[in-house]
């Protein structure tokens, strides 16, 4: 129970602090509009390569984009620990009855409402520039699971390094190191068959492209949902062993203090 | 009297390198200010994490309102406020919203906490700017703000860390008086910890000077200059001629401690200061020493750091500036 009320307060806290940076808050909702467009104008013609399957690339690109914004929304949300950490915000949590679990679900909470406004947002934009998804509603929620579980997992491993590392770079670091490469090593924006066969062996085990596999799916007319299911579980599995990789990186942040 | 800090043989290493406390032990009265003096690195932080148990001792023992900080620190965090060095206050949020959140944290609710943290804002002078965001508050305003948040859940026992360090002098006289206020009118006890001697004298019914992670000298600030026998002595020269000076007080058996600061500032001490001036100038001028000024001076807190630690007080800052650089 106050576990639970504790989690709202913090969430509450990381929206509002959120809402307050227009400019923040700007660029993470016109940062996935601008890759839709840029992407889907300029790969157009990808869909004419023999073998590629879908008529439509906005179609195609849809998902991929989601779930890239949502591993950058997740990758960079480590920067909001290392502000906490620098104006002893942390500390004085910790020095207060604060729950423990709290502290890092109240993490969590924030970056799934995050996901959901962005992947709605590019869905609706996407429709309106002609895509179409035959999974219907139940494909739209599903790739959204499958967005906000990837970040989640993404947000836990930024907020571990954040708590290990204490600096901003190397959280700068870890996105502009990790996770382009990820999203490029996985179906985002091309057909896995396309691809080399060494980038489709890595991806087998790539989140990112369980992710964005899963979501393209279950939006399909009569998409495999066992095959949907089943990527969402290694979701699931993989952002629980983030945040298990994550709560360490605070006990050992709360013992060095 | 109880005590409301019981402190003993605090060791805490960090990295397995930094020996941040030696053996330190502290014992606070209820109900009084009592001050940790020392210089940057001394230990002082250290010592106020682990009485509020952010941070855990390898060895020693410490209670705080009558609980231990190892075995019920859910109990003594409900029983203390911290202000930290570090403050701790979220600068995106308004100087409201940190006190709700901090009195949500602690089980506050509803009118009860709403009328505490309006009470608070008012108090600190913080009620027009309350629904604005802390990152636009002078630093003076950020450390009301900090002190209140350590005040919302009325704890027993207010941790403050360094609370003036940084303020414009304004703003410190401002700080002294909430402090003298908070145990004067509610009887909360207050540890804090300084680097200002000025401050502990002024603010502390009892004080430890703290240097290398161990406590070199206890009492209160009158106590521990009576210990100082007799008068401070300061005699600026006109020109370099301090060796000669030197050897000319020698021999005058009234004068003590003599050192010498920039080749130019004679210290000494002395048991009667009025009476021993006309003697020392009568040596010095035997000694051909021209004298450009002398000020006799009760002992400081100043001259007590420099008794037990060997070295004055801005050498020690100075130094430990170097260390941490
Ligand atoms: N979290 C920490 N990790 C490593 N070393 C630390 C940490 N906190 C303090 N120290 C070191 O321990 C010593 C005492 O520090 P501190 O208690 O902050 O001193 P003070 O508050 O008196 O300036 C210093 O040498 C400091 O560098
Ligand atoms: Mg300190």
């Amino acid at each position: 129970m106050i576990a639970l009320r504790h989690t709202l307060y913090l969430t509450i806290r990381q929206v509002k602090a959120f809402l307050r940076q227009p400019w923040y808050l700007a660029l993470t909702l016109a940062q996935p509009i601008i890759w839709l467009l840029l992407f889907g104008a300029l790969f157009k013609k990808i869909v004419e390569i023999p073998g590629f399957g879908s008529k439509s690339y906005i179609t195609f690109l849809t998902p991929g984009i989601v779930v890239m914004s949502a591993v950058f929304s997740g990758g960079w949300s480590g920067m909001s620990m290392i502000d906490d950490l620098d104006h002893g915000v942390m500390d004085r949590f910790l020095v207060a009855p604060t729950n423990r679990g709290a502290l890092m679900v109240g993490r969590i909470a924030p970056q799934v409402l995050t996901t959901i406004i962005q992947s709605l947002i590019l869905v609706g934009l996407a429709l309106a520039v002609g895509a179409t998804f035959p999974g219907g509603a139940a494909g739209i929620v599903m790739l959204i699971v499958c967005a906000a579980l990837l970040s989640v997992g993404f947000s836990m491993l930024s907020n571990g390094l954040a708590l290990m590392l204490r600096r901003e770079e190397s959280v700068i670091a870890a996105v502009n190191f990790i996770l382009l490469p990820l999203t490029f090593l996985s179906s985002a924006f091309l057909q896995q068959s396309l691809a080399p066969k060494w980038i489709q062996q890595i991806a087998k085990y790539n989140p990112v492209n369980w992710a964005v596999q899963a979501g393209r799916e279950a939006l399909n007319k009569s998409g495999d949902w066992g095959f949907v299911m089943a990527h969402a579980g290694y979701l699931l599995a993989f952002a629980v062993v983030c945040a298990l990789l994550a709560t360490r990186a605070f006990r050992s942040y709360q013992r060095s203090v | 009297m109880t005590n409301a800090i019981e402190a003993s043989g605090l060791v805490k290493t960090y990295a397995g390198k930094v020996k941040a406390l030696d053996g330190l032990s502290v014992t606070v009265e209820s109900g009084s200010v009592f001050a940790l003096l020392g210089p940057n690195g001394a230990g002082k932080s250290t010592t106020v994490k682990i009485l509020t148990t952010l941070s855990k001792p390898d060895a020693g023992q410490a209670s705080v309102a009558g609980l231990d900080v190892l075995r019920q620190p859910e109990r003594v965090r409900r029983a203390v406020g911290c202000v930290a060095q570090k403050s701790g206050v979220d600068i995106q949020a308004t100087g409201r919203e940190n006190l709700m959140l901090q009195g949500h944290l602690y089980g506050m609710r509803g009118k009860e906490l709403e009328q505490r943290v309006s009470g608070l804002l008012e108090r600190f002078g913080l009620t027009d700017s309350a629904r604005r965001i802390a990152r636009t508050y002078s630093g003076g305003m950020q450390r009301k703000l900090d002190v209140a948040m350590g005040l919302v859940h009325k704890p027993q026992v207010l941790f403050l860390d360094e609370p003036t360090t940084g303020l414009d002098p304004e703003s410190r006289a401002d700080m002294w008086g909430e402090i003298a206020r908070l145990t004067a009118e509610e009887g909360l006890t207050i540890l804090l910890t300084t680097h200002y001697l000025e401050e502990a004298d002024k603010l502390a019914r009892r004080l430890s000077i703290v240097d290398e992670g161990r406590v070199v000298a206890e009492g209160s600030p009158d106590e521990l200059k009576g210990e100082l026998k007799g008068d401070a002595v300061h005699v600026e020269l006109a020109s370099g001629e301090a060796g000669r000076a030197i050897e000319a007080l020698a021999p005058l058996a009234d004068v003590r401690d003599v050192t010498l600061e920039d080749g130019r500032l004679l210290h000494l001490h002395a048991d009667n200061g009025a009476q021993a001036v006309p003697v020392i100038l009568q040596a010095l001028e035997a000694g051909g020493v021209n004298v450009a000024s002398v000020t006799v001076a009760r002992p400081s807190l100043d001259d007590v750091y420099l008794k037990y630690t060997g070295r004055s007080f801005e050498k020690a800052e100075a130094t430990a500036a170097e260390v941490n650089r």
